[in-house]
């Protein structure tokens, strides 16, 4: 079993009105040092391991997962846990 | 909740008392041991404490509510089921019921409240009714405190989540902000629904060897000792209980409430009950307990979100969006195939037994047998000492206070900032108040209407209390509490049908909270009966104090009103220039508890206004026939702030301005809080009709074709105001304050 | 004219939609639920607004997988009128039907209120009945309308005229050019946010969303009696 964790975020050239209000209010809260905020999703899936894993896995991320008008997603494969 | 890897023996639950952490006292734990003879093992002690808590058992409030008018010739359930059912004619009735999410609300904002939203729709759907309207009464602290600020935020956004998502109009209700809230905010749900008589279903058991189903979401650790918690005071230890409150899922239960709609038209169902509260715990028991039954349950069966949960856990869990229903035995695959269509589990648990126990068996052994009827019918009731208040005392003797106005037009202005009184706008354009597309009156006017599709129809509906004149007087201002909201139904064209109530105290065990208690109930009684309008459905939630510091007393009334024809309904905005403006009824100086008192002194004090209900009855009477007849163009309470607030609120979005003359005491007219007025616009063709009708009518002026409120009194102008900046200050108070950073 | 209303588990405007077709245009309508594979003998298409799948993940992701979308997108192809509000829009989107993708509302919160809208193209199927510059009052109820394509994309709504409805004076939501409304280029897919079948009666403050419901009618009755001439 592998275990994948895929991030997707907003494309830069996409307005995040989420970040630009955490942004706003942890300036507020005196965090200036923050220079963006940038919101997405994180999905885990426990996977069985296979010789084309990637590229299902960019094709669940294509077809379902992500929208890639608007978002970006990258993902890292891990060993999973034997269950 | 982490995991008992060993729970404690009966012996040491007796010794070393661990159900006094469950909220149970000494002296219900030797009543548990004396109804079963032997001491409670974990599992059971745990079923007691959720069942006997005041959320479930209503143990310290049953000798109170007692009093309370249930009946009447339209009412077709009462109290004790998932929610009160009044008849409306053409084979067709109304469902409705309020309840409280206060503490959960106080810890997580969001969750509480989307939870309270979920919890008060399933209450009416489990009747058999489809809902068609949501309200809330809420109740914030000072809206300058950050914290405050979040509350409100996250509470409108988490009933908005809600009920949007499911897609049932959240159409009405109020927000009052007070520092007494700072706290505790108040979230009280209410929910209407509709159904035909036949459809009706009730929380039984009934029929020996019938199949016990659970249906819907999977049994979490979530909410174990919600009900408890309930019954509890807040203070700085609360936030570690946040594992308490419960996460809502209202895409489960849009699956859930359609699955279920279906399922009430299959002969097969017998009884369906809500897994709110103590969730299969109180579900289970009391569904036996009406029916006269027992029922046994395996538990290895229920639906299990999470692995290794202990009998403890599943019985007091109160993960959303399930229902126990009762089925005819062989029937079981027809009423899975309907919840498979939604995608929902519906799985046989259990059986109705002749021997009247909830006997709970798990991995091959019974893990709690107990009588049905010591759990759901045989909670301790106390009779609980009051004492009058010396405020109280105090405040009688007080004398009438009156106050200084030098400049009208600026207190009218700034009452009209006020948060309480200021537009719920920034509120309720969050909610979905169109979707079922039968919202015919909006949030915004007297009580919202929801016309009923295929009749001449319509329901009017309105939640009311002020707080602050029950602070002063308990009785006399939940009698007001009740008119009012009756004032509002009449103004939209309704005749007023029956009330649900949720009666918001703080710790009952302080004789003054439990004195106003009291008092309000024999007040609400009063003017139930005098207004015709019985209770048919409502909650209690005592302890709402944090640091030892109750909130004034709120008893929320909810109130449907029937529209006959929808021709007859009534909006508060004046509709067109000429019209006469009437106020009926002349003003006293009322002064005490009002919003003028609050504004120029900072806290209420004195006598509460007074309220006769033989007045408030004809008026409401003669108002409502002169609707009916079609004199009225337009109707308004006088209410929060006074006439000055009345008239402003008609004006602003009608496009008109208003001319009026005053000749009695003009601070008293514009600003007084005197009971049982109303502001109305009247065709000038017809005023003769109409002052016929209505005796306690006074002539105040007209309305006009330029945007302006002008009020002159014996001595000329006393007010001008560019309807404009009125609306400035009413409308943009509440988002000045939530764009305004903490 | 026959109309199929989808259903999908979470639609919540789904009888909104079905009462404004048979009871404000007096034509025939159906239900077909999500599980269905088959929109055969039905002249037009809607996709009611709503929370499909809970919009869990994103808005219309899910739904977009539908046993039914396979033979929404041949009603598509095949020149039917299909028409998408709210989640129905954000369905269209995701399915590919039409250009661009959905974010949430510039200001974070659910709006639910009548907005006055422009009409920017009257000669679709769907606006026939309107002007071109009429400002009608069509209520919007969402939290996720901020409508965004890229520039090109953009350009190309432009210079094709498929923007059909733009927010009149404030826009809600924070949508790229003030979109509410766009159309695919054969014109027969129309996409938009605010709800016309929430403002067919009176009595619920504006039938100004009517006469889009009509056009669609008008046009099937037109396109009806050139076939059968």
């Amino acid at each position: 079993m592998k275990k994948v964790k895929i991030y997707i975020t907003l494309r830069e050239s996409v307005l995040d009105p989420q970040g630009q209000a955490v942004m706003d209010s942890l300036h507020n809260m005196s965090y200036e040092d923050v220079k963006d905020v940038r919101i997405g999703k994180y999905i885990e899936l426990e996977m069985e391991d296979s010789k084309n894993l990637t590229n299902r896995i960019e094709e669940m991320c294509e077809k379902l997962l992500a929208n890639t008008v608007i978002e970006n997603y990258r993902y890292e494969i891990e060993e999973g846990v034997t269950q | 909740m982490p995991q008992l890897l060993h729970e404690p023996t009966p012996e040491m639950i007796a010794e070393e008392k661990i159900y006094r952490q469950m909220g149970l006292a000494d002296r219900e734990f030797d009543a548990i041991q004396e109804l079963l003879g032997r001491k409670p093992n974990y599992t059971e002690i745990g079923l007691f404490s959720v069942m006997w808590s005041e959320h479930c058992s209503y143990k310290t409030s049953k000798p109170v509510l007692k009093k309370f008018p249930s009946t009447g010739a339209r009412v077709l359930q009462g109290p004790g089921e998932g929610a009160g059912v009044v008849d409306i004619g053409d084979n067709q009735a109304v469902v409705f019921k309020i309840e409280s999410h206060n503490h959960p609300s106080a810890i997580e904002p969001y969750q509480g409240a989307a939870t309270g939203v979920g919890g008060i729709i399933r209450d009416v759907f489990s009747m058999g009714a489809r809902p068609v309207a949501l309200l809330n009464s809420l109740r914030f602290g000072d809206l300058n405190q950050a914290r405050v600020k979040y509350l409100f935020e996250e509470v409108v956004a988490g009933i908005a989540g809600y009920g949007n998502c499911i897609g049932i109009p959240t159409v009405g209700g109020e927000v009052q902000f007070d520092e007494c809230y700072n706290g505790n905010p108040l979230v009280n749900a209410m929910c209407v629904g509709l159904i035909n008589h036949e459809d009706i279903k009730v929380g039984q058991a009934k029929g020996i060897g019938n199949t016990v189903m659970y249906v819907g979401a999977s049994t979490g650790r979530d909410g174990i000792h919600g009900a408890t918690f309930a019954s509890e005071e807040l203070n700085e230890q609360s936030d570690e209980k946040r594992p308490a409150v419960q996460v809502g899922d209202p895409f489960m239960e849009k699956l859930l409430l359609e699955a279920c709609l279906e399922l009430i038209k299959n002969d097969a169902l017998v009884g369906i009950q809500d897994m709110g509260a103590a969730g299969l715990t109180s579900s289970s028991s009391e569904m036996a307990s009406k029916a006269g039954v027992g029922i046994h349950m395996n538990l290895d069966l229920v639906p299990q979100r999470e692995a290794g949960m202990t009998p403890y856990e599943m019985m007091l869990s109160e993960s959303q969006e399930r229902m126990l229903i009762v089925v005819k035995k062989g029937r079981e695959e027809e009423i899975k195939d309907i919840f498979a269509k939604w995608n929902l589990h519906a799985v046989a648990i259990g059986e109705v037994i002749e021997e009247k126990v909830l006997r709970l068996e798990h991995k091959g052994k019974i893990a709690a047998e107990v009588p049905v009827d010591a759990l759901a019918e045989e909670a301790p009731v106390y009779h609980m000492p009051s004492k009058i208040p010396d405020d109280y005392k105090a405040f009688q003797k007080q004398p009438v206070w009156k106050p200084n106005i030098q400049s009208p037009k600026d207190v009218l202005l700034r009452l009209l900032r006020q948060p309480t009184i200021a537009s719920k706008e920034w509120v309720y354009n969050q909610y979905d108040y169109m979707v079922q597309t039968n919202t015919v009156v909006s949030p915004g006017s007297d009580a919202a209407v929801v016309r009923i599709r295929g009749t001449k129809k319509a329901l009017a509906m309105t939640t009311d209390c002020n707080a602050k004149y029950l602070l002063l007087d308990p009785e006399m201002g939940c009698k007001i509490a009740v008119a009012e909201a009756a004032r509002n139904i009449v103004c939209s064209g309704g005749r007023p049908l029956a009330i649900t109530d949720c009666l918001n105290f703080g710790n009952p065990e302080k004789p003054e909270v439990f004195w106003q208690l009291e008092k309000a109930v024999e007040g609400m009684s009063e003017a139930c009966v005098e207004l015709e309008t019985p209770v048919i459905s409502g909650n209690v939630s005592l302890y709402n104090e944090t640091n030892q510091k109750a909130i004034d007393p709120t008893p929320v009334v909810g109130m449907v009103g029937l529209i006959e024809d929808i021709k007859h309904m009534t909006t508060s905005r004046f509709k067109q220039a000429g019209d006469a403006i009437y106020v009926i009824g002349k003003a006293d100086a009322s002064f005490e508890g009002s919003a003028c008192q609050l504004l120029l002194e900072g806290k209420a004090s004195g006598r509460a206004p007074q309220l006769d209900l033989t007045v408030e009855k004809k008026r409401q009477a003669q108002l409502l026939q002169a609707i009916k007849k079609g004199l009225v163009q337009s109707a308004h309470d006088v209410s929060d702030g006074g006439l000055g607030v009345a008239l402003a609120e008609s004006l602003i979005d009608s496009g008109q301005g208003a001319d009026i003359q005053i000749t009695d005491d003009i601070n008293c007219e514009l600003f007084s809080e005197t009971q049982s007025r109303f502001v109305v616009s009247v065709s000038e063709d017809v005023r003769e009709d109409f002052e016929k009708i209505v005796d306690d009518a006074v002539y105040l002026g007209r309305v006009t074709d330029k945007p302006m409120l002008t009020i002159s009194g014996n001595d000329g102008e006393v007010l001008k105001a560019e309807v404009a900046e009125l609306e400035e200050a009413w409308k943009g108070a509440l988002p000045c304050y939530m764009t305004k950073e903490g | 004219m026959k109309t199929a209303v989808i259903v999908f588990p979470g639609s919540n405007c789904d009888t909104d939609m079905y009462c404004a077709i048979k009871e404000g245009l007096g034509e025939e309508v159906e239900y077909v639920w999500h599980d269905d594979s088959s929109l055969d003998g039905f002249d037009a298409v809607m996709i009611p607004g709503g929370f499909s799948y809970g919009d869990y993940l994103r808005s219309g992701a899910i739904a977009r997988f539908s046993k039914i979308m396979p033979a929404v997108i041949q009603a598509a192809n095949a020149g039917k009128p299909v028409l998408g509000v709210c989640n129905g829009f954000q369905i269209l989107l995701e399915a590919g039907l039409l250009p661009g993708a959905m974010l949430r509302n510039k200001k974070l919160k659910f709006i639910c209120k009548t907005v006055p809208l422009a009409v920017e193209n009257a000669e679709t199927l769907f606006t026939a009945g309107y002007k071109k510059g009429d400002i009608i009052q069509i209520p919007i109820a969402h939290g996720e309308g901020n409508y965004y394509c890229d520039e090109k994309t953009l350009e190309q709504l432009q210079e094709q005229n498929r923007i059909v409805f733009k927010y009149h004076g404030n826009n809600p939501n924070g949508s790229i050019d003030n979109i509410a409304g766009i159309i695919n280029e054969k014109g027969n897919v129309l996409g938009m946010m605010p709800h016309p079948e929430r403002a067919v009666d009176m009595l619920l403050g504006s039938d100004d969303g009517l006469k889009l419901f009509q056009s669609i009618l008008q046009h099937w009755r037109e396109s009806h009696a050139a076939v059968t001439t």
